[in-house]
């Protein structure tokens, strides 16, 4: 357990957002590489998507949901934070964004299962 | 139940500029007992070379802040028996300060920020002008009131993982202290104040932590300034300015 | 980070909230029963809306990754502007490059 100034909620709400934000963008050239393979290499686009029948592939993937929903999310909590009159439940908001991306990335995972 | 010959276990940091260890003392428990407490024990009964800062020691004038088991606190305002891990405490000097010697930083990097920030009040009158009346239930007046009992402690500048990594990045403290400017009729130009906490440094490198917030022993929020600041300066670059 | 960088980055962020929420919601849509190239195809190809849709959400991504990027590594390597500015505007280039790619490939005939 992380001891003194930085064991905190928002704290780890940031490091969440900023970890999220990382491997999101370290995937995307992957992921817009893998899908431009309709154009030159239908088959070989066909072929990888076989590789997301297995279930590691989709736990992956809802891993990815899950990091897209909760950037997403807290992201928001930012938004309102920075542009809208104060409020002081930042906490409070800060577990909604994380429980919303649950639940969305949840709900990925039972439908690809 | 502790009695006199209780003892605990405190690391101290020792050392000058850069270099340095954790020296390990035994020291007696008390009923009511403080880090200053301790600190200035240790200072007085075992090591008279133990350098360390405080003044008034009744949580006034912020001089005796230090890392306690890694938290940025007053010493002489925390209660041993509120931080004791054990029998062990871990007394270190500021984070995000360069160290002079054990538990002494060096405060100037704080305060140069302070004035860098827009710090320094310019009146927009002279003694010869009618005072403008400023209610202090007034919207501005009211958000700046929430912000002026800032001591310079430097305890929210310790707590902050941005200033850690961002050598421009002017602080918690020297940002709010902005924020009461821009808020503050009496100010000249609160324009440039807007446009120097927009720079390099500024405002909008702060990653909402809220670890100044939540550390700030006079209970102020810095990190809501700070929003108050991104906010203030985008509606100024609306406008053109 | 500094004022401009810091309103490109909200505004993209901003535009891209109704992208991703429709974004998963696509995702939840497609996943059902398995992915497979003509079944995704089907649905996007030849679709002026999927080409709009997709081709906005690969410039703001782009630049809103490539500024979350710059800061990560300005804080983590602290290395001098004149090189976080090329690393921000290479990835950002090549992110909207290959996105293109890949919006074209799957929105056109």
């Amino acid at each position: 357990m992380m001891k003194g100034y930085r064991n905190h909620p928002l704290w780890y709400a940031y490091l969440l957002h900023r970890v999220s934000g990382l491997v999101l963008v370290l995937f995307l050239p992957f992921h817009f590489y893998v899908l431009s393979l309709a154009l030159t290499k239908p088959d070989k686009l066909n072929g990888f998507l076989h590789w997301t029948e297995i279930p590691v592939v989709k736990f992956a993937e809802f891993g990815l949901v899950f990091l897209l929903a909760v950037h997403l999310l807290g992201g928001l909590r930012l938004l309102v934070l920075e542009l809208l009159p104060w409020s002081a439940n930042q906490k409070a908001m800060a577990a909604v964004a994380t429980a919303g991306a649950f639940l969305i990335s949840g709900t990925f995972l039972l439908n690809a299962v | 139940m502790a009695t006199e010959t209780d003892k605990m276990i405190v690391k101290v940091w020792r050392g000058e500029k850069n270099s340095g260890a954790y020296e390990t003392f035994s020291v007696p428990k008390k009923e009511n007992q403080t880090v200053l407490d301790v600190v200035t024990w240790i200072q007085q009964n075992l090591d008279p070379n133990l350098s360390y800062r405080f003044a008034c020691r009744v949580g006034m004038c912020g001089s005796c802040a230090m890392m306690v088991n890694n938290t940025p606190r007053w010493t002489c305002r925390t209660h041993v028996k509120k931080v004791l891990r054990g029998d062990m405490l871990e007394i270190a000097p500021l984070r995000n300060l360069p160290p002079i010697k054990d538990l002494v930083v060096d405060m100037d990097p704080f305060f140069d920020k302070w004035v860098a920030a827009g710090g320094h009040h310019a009146p927009s009158a002279s003694r010869y002008d009618q005072m403008p009346q400023i209610q202090s239930t007034e919207p501005e007046r009211a958000e700046a009131n929430k912000a002026i009992e800032c001591i310079n402690c430097a305890v929210c500048y310790a707590a902050c993982d941005t200033v850690t990594h961002n050598e421009n990045y002017l602080g918690p403290a020297a940002l709010q202290r902005a924020w009461t400017l821009v808020n503050d009729q009496k100010v000249k130009d609160r324009g440039a104040i807007l446009d120097t906490i927009s720079a390099k440094g500024g405002c909008h490198n702060c990653h909402s932590q809220g670890s100044c917030t939540l550390h700030c022993p006079n209970g102020l929020d810095p990190m809501r300034s700070i929003a108050g600041l991104k906010a203030e300066s985008i509606k100024r670059s609306l406008k053109g300015n | 980070m500094d004022l401009r960088l810091y309103i490109a980055q909200r505004l993209s962020a901003i535009v891209m909230i109704p992208l991703v929420f429709g974004h998963i919601g696509v995702m939840i849509y497609a996943i059902q029963g398995g992915l497979s190239a003509d079944e995704i195809l089907s649905r996007t190809q030849g679709s002026i809306f999927w080409f709009l849709f997709y081709g906005l959400f690969v410039v703001a991504v782009s630049v809103h990754g490539a500024i979350g990027l710059r800061t990560i590594i300005s804080e983590v390597l602290k290395l001098r502007e004149i090189f976080l500015d090329l690393i921000m505007w290479s990835f950002g280039l090549v992110s909207i490059f290959l996105g293109a790619r890949a919006v074209s490939a799957v929105t056109w005939i």
